[in-house]
């Protein structure tokens, strides 16, 4: 099953390799990985997309855990919580396609960001499906480039991760 | 007034109480030696390979309860000591390991002797810090010692560099740490204890499976209080022999691969597994789902939550110290008014009494060749049961572990979980330095003496006057056994070719060596090298080529599927 671990950690340098390392040392799957500093400049907040059985994911849960630079560690999919990934998409825009991008754009309520005479730059944010979807929404000849930040997630309500 | 990083990196190995760092020069650390040099608390033990200075550290802690400490410099000095640092980690040693590094303004160039050796160490250590001020090195070193010691132990790397060795900066040493996201100490849950104590007071057939985690928290007393409480039989692990005094009646022998069938079979059939600082290692439990596919509670108590669940789960998780969870479990047992099944227990025993029967131990004594775990019986009569005994990893390790009774914890000193050859003699140096005049004996192979060798050298320079006890059977045993049982005896790269002489290599190095071809002579080649107090003696025993360690569970096979010597 799909999994959304959410963690805080001391923000130096190495931390992230002891985080990477722990899943490729152990096999676990990490499906994306995404990490920067919060608003307390000594702690880093990450999020990993992880599949695994129960106790895969316990032993996860466990594992970073014990890493000493790691404060604390959650599983968001545990309860309510709302999950966003950014993508920029770069999409060949020329003739009577252009008009077409930029009504999906707008259906998926995405943003052109940058515009040349043959492309298009598309912001959009979303779960990963909605991306996928959108993806899937345009012809795959089109497409010149994408790059996605994996997904960042955090607790509904009161779910707070804070030290 | 200001120090250098050199010297305030040995102002706090001196405040740790640190009598002994064991180590190797070179470029990187030069200032450290240099501060070492003007100093006389802190003792230097210089060894020939880096491997064998953390090995050395490790014995020492093993032997003790202290933390071991080594030093090595940049590059091929932490490449060299990462096999120890390893050994360390997969046993949970608390070491802490100072490296040096090239100054600051090379790192990432691919300097000379660079490595990049927190990188190199990071699966292998607890923690490990690259020190980039001075200032930092007292508060990092404090750091180290503590997280080597509390918790689940395990090795620390220190790396510096040099030119934050050479810098000065003012020195305190922090009188406490806090590490705001590590919390070792917790309290163990009552309402487990309670479970547990209620589930062993039910028990009809109670086991008590004892690990490495006893020898480490000190716990053999309340362990052994505990087993006689509610006796039951108990079997201690490769890593837990000594937790549990071998010569006791309760006590079955150790479990798996190479275990008695008694402990295998109580393992399997027991009603009640109670499992205190152990971990299911796959040499332990053999086959998981064969080993699960019978009903039993589980009561596990570990200061790892991560170890707790991992390969099989329990229904009764115990997270803390082994000590302290097992002095509460015996307060909450000895106050309840519940009477033991004697009934239930009584028979639980005449069905373990028929296991031992099969005598799992037993081997053809012959004499015409000398039959290694006849020398390790002579080994525990001549020693009276009261020596240190280190050993490499092999089939002489196995032959130690169920041939020499060990009654005290910290006896028995052996890789257990990376399985190291080159173990034993390093490790020897340093439980016979940290206990000067009590007997150390190295049980070891052909093959793994020889990877680290080079210490004999370190061993005539500080007078340490080990008993290396070579069952020397030209063949790397363990692998030839393997290739018999499931290689059609195809014995592939085992045969231990062009040996060296060992009593004169021994000699070379300012030894005795004494060759013993003859089971007769078995004993009095033993007696003698003990006699020798003050002198490391190399017994050479040419001991059977053909002998295997049985009983044998065979690998992805369950703990009630064993072969014994007289199958084959």
């Amino acid at each position: 099953m799909r999994h959304i671990i959410s963690l805080l950690m001391e923000n130096e340098a190495g931390a992230l390799s002891r985080v990477a390392g722990l899943f490729s040392a152990r096999g676990y799957n990490i499906e994306s990985l995404t990490v920067a500093p919060t608003e307390d400049e000594t702690l880093s907040r990450m999020t990993i997309v992880t599949r695994g059985s129960d106790a895969i994911i316990e032993q996860i849960k466990k594992q970073l855990n014990k890493l000493i630079e790691v404060v604390a560690v959650i599983d968001l999919t545990d309860g309510d919580h709302l999950e966003r990934e950014l993508m920029l998409v770069k999409l060949r825009a020329q003739g009577e396609a252009r008009e077409e991008l930029k009504r999906m754009a707008d259906i998926f309520r995405g943003r052109i960001i940058d515009v040349s005479d043959k492309t298009y730059t598309i912001e959009l944010t979303g779960t990963g499906s909605k991306l996928d979807s959108f993806l899937h929404a345009i012809d795959r000849n089109l497409i010149l480039e994408t790059v996605r930040t994996g997904s960042s997630g955090i607790g509904r309500g009161d779910r707070i991760l804070k030290l | 007034m200001e120090l250098t990083g050199a010297e305030i990196a040995i102002r706090c190995l001196q405040e740790e109480g640190v009598e002994y760092v064991f180590g190797y020069p070179g470029g990187a650390v030069l200032f450290i030696y240099d501060a070492l040099f003007n100093q006389d608390q802190v003792k230097h033990v210089l060894v020939r390979h880096e491997q064998a200075a953390v090995h050395a550290a490790d014995g020492y802690s093993r032997s003790t309860d202290k933390v071991g400490v080594a030093l090595v410099t940049s590059g091929p000095g932490v490449t060299n000591a990462v096999t120890g640092i390893a050994t360390a980690y997969m046993d949970s040693i608390p070491l802490v390991v100072i490296s040096g590094q090239v100054s600051s303004n090379f790192i990432g160039e691919d300097a000379f002797q660079e490595v990049d050796a927190v990188g190199i160490t990071r699966p292998c250590v607890k923690h490990n810090f690259l020190v980039k001020d001075a200032k930092d090195i007292a508060s990092t070193l404090k750091k180290a010692f503590y997280l080597a010691k509390s918790g689940r132990p395990g090795p620390v790397l220190v790396d510096i560099p040099k030119d934050v060795s050479n810098q000065k900066v003012e020195f305190n040493y922090p009188a406490s740490v806090h590490i705001r996201s590590y919390h070792p100490e917790r309290q163990a849950d009552a309402g487990s204890i309670k479970r547990a104590a209620q589930l062993l007071a039910d028990a009809k057939r109670p086991m008590i499976y004892a690990g490495g985690g006893v020898v480490l928290a000190d716990a053999a007393g309340p362990l052994t209080d505990l087993v006689r409480l509610l006796g039951a039989p108990c079997t201690n692990t490769l890593m837990g022999l000594g937790g549990y005094p071998a010569t006791d009646k309760q006590f079955v022998g150790m479990p798996g691969m190479h275990g008695t069938y008694e402990a295998n079979m109580g393992m399997q059939h027991c009603d009640v597994l109670l499992a205190v600082g152990a971990r299911f290692d796959d040499r332990v439990i053999g086959n998981v789902a064969h080993f699960g596919s019978v009903p039993r509670k589980i009561i596990h108590i570990d200061i790892d939550p991560a170890s707790i669940s991992k390969r099989v789960q329990v229904d009764v998780p115990i997270v803390g110290d082994v000590g302290q969870v097992l002095g509460e479990l015996l307060t909450v047992l000895r106050s309840s008014k519940q009477k033991p099944d004697t009934a239930a227990l009584e028979a639980w025993w005449k069905q373990i009494a028929e296991w031992r029967s099969r005598n799992a131990l037993k081997y053809r004594y012959s004499d015409e060749v000398i039959k290694p775990q006849f020398v390790i019986e002579k080994l525990y009569e001549i020693t009276r049961g009261d020596a240190f005994v280190t050993s490499d990893v092999g089939q002489h390790q196995m032959f130690s572990a169920q041939y020499y009774k060990f009654d005290q914890p910290r006896r028995w000193i052996n890789s257990g979980g990376l399985g190291t050859m080159g173990f034993g003699l390093p490790a020897a140096m340093g439980v016979q330095l940290a206990h000067p005049g009590a007997t150390v004996a190295c049980v070891t192979g052909e093959g793994s003496i020889q990877m680290n060798i080079q210490e004999l050298s370190t061993c005539k320079q500080f007078r340490l006057p080990i008993k290396v006890i070579a069952l020397n059977n030209r063949y790397l045993g363990m692998v030839r056994q393997w290739q018999e049982f499931f290689h059609g005896n195809r014995y592939s790269q085992s045969y231990m070719d062009a040996l060296p002489d060992f009593v004169k290599l021994a000699e070379a190095y300012g030894h005795v060596g004494i060759l013993v071809e003859k089971p007769s002579d078995v004993e009095g080649a033993l007696r003698e090298a003990f006699a020798r107090k003050d002198e490391l003696v190399f017994l050479d025993f040419r001991t059977d080529p053909t002998e295997n360690v049985f009983p044998m569970v065979p690998g992805g096979k369950g703990l009630s599927e064993v072969i014994f010597a007289e199958d084959l």
